[in-house]
This record gives structure tokens, C-alpha cells and sequence, in this order.
């Protein structure tokens, strides 16, 4: 992974305020958190500095980007509730988050700490019970189903665990699936499509069914039609959860790929610390609640080369304590 | 984006291609049920139409008795020759009046017996009945006149009696006496209600009346209308006229019945016409058990691929857009046993059309029909099952196994 040229356009494209966020101004109810966060600017030394220099991007200060208040995505009092009475079980309890476009966040927590409905959230696939979702400004929270699904479509791309990809339909198709939603025109289409494969590296896959490729084959597939629209989130929920190693660092590589240089802004839900070490940011979830959120100084992408062992990992693992956030 | 939603209802297709086969199945047996029986129902009607239409045209006949069919005029008080004379000359729009008296005689010639129908009347005989001579002549004025021994055969009397052999000159035993044959009846094949109309032998009436019966009864009158001749306005002349000369009473009621063969020809074939509707309903309800079929197997297929509902929903895809995806594919699979079906009844009302003797005639609305009525069982019994999909929540989808 080297550095990544041509960065600027694609996100001034993708976001209007692209010129970028201010965390500090954006966040002023949170002082612990952004006092935490504060160095990074994510959004704008992505976006400005072409070369992207590893941690000092992180540790400058934002200086004087910080025009623009609005993050891509921001969460305010987010809470979600499933079900009624006795047995009405509260998913997120009051959470709120701050997404810079070009980020890479991983989102962790264990199971029922509400990192999933957290994702749907953001993906839009679930409406929060109270709160605001502001997606580049726009309540998404009061949108109606069709609405949301138009959002997806234009701004969101998903990959799932389990792939999720058409069975007896080639990878290609697969891949022109979102395309198709957006009426896209035949030869466009194909074109687009051959272009996000080859893009995974599946050039001369194109013809070849789910069941004719591997998992890791399979993911790239999912990885591919989630790009094919040029989205300026891709969504991902446990995208290595169903690989080995091997293959999940592949993957991994793929996404810090997209991220650095297709300025994509990637979500990632993992329980596997090594997968998180590509992260730029690691969002922690516990008992529905933000526990901590805290910038990965290291992100294990910028070691490159996919065989070697990530050290970035390790020190992930021994990253700070947990800390608690204010809501 | 309705041709690729056609494009992705038709790989769905192709990819279940036995389950589809399956499904359409239903609907398949439905449509070729309802055209073969609307097509073999209308050639019957066809048939009867044909049948009746050769006992001639614009033809009344007028028999003794109060009511039409077997045994009405068996003791009523027969007609005289005069009337048929009366009605001739005094009834406006009538082309031809023939009286007609019947007898069954055993026929002799070449050695060889064969029990037939002799009838007695004129040459205008062949014209209300729409015979033809195949060959020889008509009897003349004389003959008619003095009642001589001459005779023309049908068809039938010629095979069993003449196989081999010149008819015309021949003589022919009717019981007591022997007549020369001066004409063969052209064939008229079997009648309405499939008895041999060539099983005939015609003699003049007087000939019948003097040497054979030995009275002077005429069994029936057959009234021949002018074309475009009001039937109910000659029927009621008639009708006038016979009560005068029957001496019937302002009160009494008829003793004779006029019979027109064009209403005949009305009722019968409005008989078969409701036993095809009928018949086509039955199988209508075949229709509306494929059309279960297809909902069930879409309601199959949208749990099946709930997973894929789901992506399609997570990626951007409108309620109706996977509404229509559904919808589409049910009409198509539909359409497609509705065509199936169209060819399968082609071939099998053409199979059954030659075995039950009926003319063939294909029949556009029907077909157009069936197959209209078969896609708007798609969209009926397809709507349920997809707006299931539509409606489906693309987390719990996703997360389905």
C-alpha cells in the first residue's frame, strides 16, 4: 500500500464538506472524548496531504481546515429499543458518535453491547427509537423507508459476513446488481462492474458463480459490488468474520486499500482485535453505550505487505484502557 | 428498469427450472383445458348447425298434432293434398310447399330384401329438402298426375341394393308393386340427429296414396321460404290458413304445429353452446388451482430467498422495485404455462376435434383469452407473495438462515 495519490478530488466529489471537519467545534458537549480525538482531523489531513504521512497526519493538529462544523456522519442521544413493557430490551442507550469522512473506524464490543444495531443505524437499515442520525446534514432519522433506501443506494455501500452474494449468478452480475437499482445503463454497467473487480483483483473471475470461488474470492466479490457505486461509506459487519487469516488480512489490505486511496470512509464491525488494527479509529461498544473511542495511531495497513506479520496488532491490543465516555 | 427486472424474473426462471416447470403445471392443464373444451364445444355446435342447416333452408315443416317430436301426430287428423295446394297459392314468401306422406316398406330387387323409408310427394320434395339428383330426372307432370310406378332411391337404397350395378332403369318391388327407378338421390350423409337421410326411396305422392297406403293421407307439409321472408309472418299465415280449413273454433286450440327448422337449429346449438360454457367453467376452476399453485410456490421462493431480499433491500432497492421483481416473475411464469398451455391445447382439441368427428376451428378469442386471463392470474396470485418480499425488513432478512 503506498501512498495515495488523486485523493482530494474523489472526496471533495463524494462530500460537500469535504473541505473538512473540525472535531473539537463539531463536538461540544464532549470534551473528554474530543480532547481524545482531537489530534486526529481525519478528514482533512486525508484529504489534504497526498502523501499522507503515517502518524503525524494523526497527531497534527487540525489547524486551519477546521471550517466546517458538520462530520459526514453524526449521532446525537441515539437509542434503540426492540420490543414493549416487560420485555422491551434497550439496544443503545444514548450513543453518540462523530464520523469524519475518510476515516476508518472499527466498531467492537461484545455481543449485545449493541455494535450491531449501532451499524444498522448508520447503514440506515434501522431507524433509532430517539436521537438524531445526521448524515452530511440530512436527519436521516426522519426519513421514510424509500427514502433511506435511495441514501443506501447513493451514498452507502455493505459487506456482510456471510457475503451475501446471488447463488448461480456469476460475479460479474453480482456485481451489477446495485447498479441495476440505480438504472444504470447495460454497458455501463458492465463496465463499472468489471472495473470495481478488477479493482479487488478479480480480473477474469468475472464469469465464475459464488460456488466456483473461494470464501476469500467470494468476499472480494462483496467487496467489489459494495464499490461499484462509488460510495462514500462502505458498511462493513464482520467482513472477515467467516475467513482464516490468511485470507482476512487480504481483505483487510483491500478495505485500508479503498480507504487511503479511494478516500472511502469504512465502518467496520470486528470482534478480532488483529482485524481492527487496520483501523485509523476503534469505536468500543458496551452494555449500549459508547465504552471508549480511541484513534489508532498505527494502523496496521500502513505495514503493508499483506504476508508480514502486523506488529500494528499487537500494540492495538495493549492500546489504552477502556474509557468510559460522557453522553 | 422493467426490462432487467424481465431479465432477472426470467434467470430466476432458468435457475429453478424443474420447480418452475412444477409450478406452471397448474396453470398449463388449466388453459389447454378451457381451449380444448371451448374449441371442441364450438366445433359440436358447428356440426349440429351444419346438420340442420342440410335439412334445408328456411324450412318450415308443419305436422298434425299439438306438439312437436315423436307421437304427436300419430291420431291427430293428417293433412289432404289440397292443403299443401292451399298453402301454396294463398301464403305469401313461400318458394315451395311439399306434402309428404310416409310409409316403411320392405324394398326387393336383384334378389336382395332392405327395409327402408318410402315417401310420397312432388318435385317440390327436393327442392324444400335440398336434395340433388345424382343422376336421372325428376318425375314429370304425368307421373306426379297419375300416380305411376316410377321412383328415385337415396344413396343408401342404391349400396344395398345396386352395388355394382346401373341404377337408373332399374326396377325396383315396393311391397306390392314394382316401379321403375328414374333417378338417384345425391348423397346428404347422416342427419341432425344421426339418422341416415339417404336410407330413402321417393315416389309421387298419388303413386304412395292409391298403391301402397291406401289412403289419402299426407303426414306433413315442408314449407320452403323465400329468402329473407319473415318466418313468424308465414308461420302465423299459415297457421290461419290450416285453422280455416280445419274448421277449428276461435277457441280451439291448433291440431297442427309448425315447426321452424332455423329455431331448431337456434336451440339445439344454444344447448351445446351452454354445455361448452359449462364445460369451459369446469375447467376455468383448474385455472384458479394453478393460480394457487404459483402463489404457493412464490410464497416458497420469497422465503427461500429471503437472504437475497434482504441484500437487495440493504443496497438500495425501492419497496416496489422488489414489488415488481416478484410480481413480474409470477406473471411471467404465468404467461409462460398460459403459452404452454395455448400450444398443448392446440394439438390436443385438433386430436380430439378428428376423433369425435367435429370441424376444427381455432378459435383467436379463446386463445387470447386464456392467456390474458393466466398473466392476470400471475398478478393475483403473485401480488401476495411479493409484497411479502417488498415488505420484508432487510436486517431480519439478512440475518435469516
Amino acid at each position: 500500500m503506498s501512498a495515495a495519490p488523486g485523493r482530494p478530488q474523489a472526496s471533495s466529489d463524494r462530500s460537500p464538506s469535504g473541505e473538512g471537519a473540525s472535531p473539537v467545534s463539531a463536538a461540544p458537549g464532549r470534551p473528554q472524548a474530543s480532547s481524545h480525538r482531537s489530534p486526529q482531523g481525519e478528514g482533512i489531513p486525508v484529504d489534504a496531504a497526498p502523501g499522507r504521512p503515517p502518524a503525524s497526519a494523526d497527531r497534527s493538529p487540525p489547524g486551519g481546515s477546521a471550517s466546517v462544523s458538520e462530520p459526514l456522519i453524526r449521532l446525537r442521544g441515539i437509542t434503540k429499543v426492540y420490543g414493549q413493557g416487560a420485555t422491551a430490551l434497550q439496544a443503545l442507550k444514548g450513543v453518540n458518535l462523530d464520523i469524519e469522512a475518510g476515516d476508518f473506524v472499527a466498531i467492537m464490543g461484545p455481543s449485545g453491547s449493541g455494535k450491531s444495531t449501532a451499524m444498522n443505524t448508520l447503514g440506515g437499515l434501522d431507524t433509532p427509537t430517539t436521537g438524531e442520525y445526521l448524515f452530511q446534514g440530512l436527519h436521516v432519522e426522519t426519513l421514510t423507508r424509500d427514502q433511506r433506501a435511495r441514501l443506501r443506494r447513493r451514498y452507502l455501500g455493505f459487506v456482510f459476513q456471510g457475503f451475501n452474494l446471488l447463488a448461480r449468478t456469476s460475479a460479474q452480475e453480482n456485481v451489477e446488481l446495485p447498479l441495476l437499482y440505480r438504472g444504470e445503463a447495460a454497458a455501463t454497467r458492465h463496465a463499472m462492474a468489471a472495473k470495481a473487480l478488477e479493482s479487488v483483483g478479480l480480473k477474469g473471475w468475472e464469469h465464475h458463480t459464488p460456488a466456483e470461488l473461494s470464501g476469500g474470492q467470494q468476499q472480494r466479490v462483496a467487496i467489489a459490488r459494495a464499490i461499484v457505486t462509488e460510495p462514500a461509506v462502505l458498511l462493513a459487519d464482520e467482513p472477515t468474520g467467516n475467513l482464516d487469516t490468511q485470507r482476512s488480512r487480504e481483505i483487510m489490505d483491500l478495505l485500508w486499500g479503498l480507504n487511503v486511496n479511494h478516500g472511502i470512509t469504512v465502518l467496520m464491525v470486528t470482534h478480532e482485535l488483529d482485524m481492527a488494527a487496520y483501523a485509523k479509529r476503534i469505536v468500543r461498544f458496551v452494555d449500549g453505550v459508547v465504552a471508549s473511542d480511541e484513534r489508532n495511531a498505527h494502523p496496521a495497513g500502513l505495514q503493508s505487505a499483506p504476508a508480514s506479520p502486523i506488529p500494528g496488532a499487537g500494540g492495538d491490543a495493549q492500546s489504552p484502557p477502556l474509557q468510559p465516555q460522557e453522553h | 428498469m422493467l426490462l432487467n427486472t424481465l431479465m432477472l424474473a426470467l434467470r430466476s426462471i432458468r435457475r429453478n427450472l424443474m420447480r418452475s416447470f412444477l409450478t406452471i403445471l397448474g396453470i398449463v392443464i388449466g388453459v389447454s383445458a378451457v381451449i380444448t373444451m371451448v374449441t371442441l364445444g364450438n366445433g359440436a355446435t358447428l356440426a349440429v348447425q351444419s346438420q340442420i342447416s342440410g335439412l334445408g333452408t328456411n324450412l318450415l315443416q308443419v305436422r298434425p298434432g299439438q306438439r312437436m317430436g315423436p307421437g304427436g301426430g300419430g291420431t291427430a287428423l293428417p293433412f289432404k293434398e289440397s292443403d299443401a295446394e292451399a298453402v301454396a297459392s294463398q301464403i305469401g314468401g313461400i318458394a315451395a310447399v311439399a306434402p309428404e306422406a310416409r310409409s316403411n316398406a320392405t324394398l326387393v330387387a336383384s334378389g336382395r330384401n332392405w327395409s327402408s323409408n318410402v315417401i310420397g310427394s312432388t318435385n317440390d320434395w327436393l327442392l324444400t329438402g335440398n336434395w340433388k339428383l345424382a343422376s336421372g330426372r325428376e318425375f314429370s307432370d304425368a307421373e306426379l298426375r297419375g300416380g305411376a310406378a316410377v321412383c328415385l332411391v337415396g344413396e343408401t337404397v342404391r349400396r344395398e341394393l345396386f352395388a355394382g350395378q346401373a341404377v337408373v332403369g332399374a326396377a325396383l318391388r315396393v311391397k306390392q308393386i314394382s316401379c321403375e327407378i328414374i333417378g338417384l338421390l345425391a348423397s346428404k350423409g347422416q342427419g341432425a340427429f344421426g339418422n341416415d337421410q339417404d336410407d330413402v326411396v321417393l315416389v309421387p305422392i298419388k303413386t304412395l296414396q292409391r298403391r301402397i297406403t291406401g289412403n289419402n293421407r299426407v303426414n306433413s307439409l315442408l314449407v320452403s321460404m323465400q329468402d329473407g321472408s319473415d318466418p313468424t309472418r308465414v308461420t302465423a299465415g299459415i297457421t290461419q290458413l290450416l285453422r280455416e280449413r280445419r274448421k277449428l273454433a276461435s277457441t280451439d286450440e291448433d291440431n297442427f304445429n309448425v315447426l321452424d327448422t332455423k329455431q331448431l337449429a337456434d336451440t339445439l346449438s344454444g344447448t351445446t353452446k351452454v354445455l361448452t360454457m359449462l364445460l369451459g367453467a369446469v375447467a376455468a376452476v383448474s385455472l384458479l388451482v394453478g393460480g394457487i399453485g404459483i402463489m404457493n410456490i412464490m410464497l416458497v421462493s420469497v422465503t427461500e430467498r429471503t437472504r437475497e431480499i434482504g441484500l437487495r433491500l440493504a443496497i438500495g432497492a425501492l419497496e416496489r422495485e422488489v414489488l415488481l421483481q416478484f410480481l413480474i416473475e409470477a406473471v411471467v411464469l404465468a404467461a409462460l404455462g398460459g403459452l404452454v398451455g395455448i400450444v398443448i391445447a392446440t394439438g390436443a382439441s385438433l386430436g380430439l376435434a378428428r376423433l369425435m368427428e367435429v370441424p376444427y376451428t381455432f378459435n383467436l378469442s379463446v386463445n387470447v383469452l386464456s392467456f390474458v386471463f393466466s398473466a392476470v392470474i400471475g398478478v393475483v396470485f403473485g401480488y401476495f407473495p411479493a409484497r411479502r418480499a417488498a415488505r420484508m425488513d432487510p436486517i431480519d432478512a439478512l440475518r435469516h438462515e
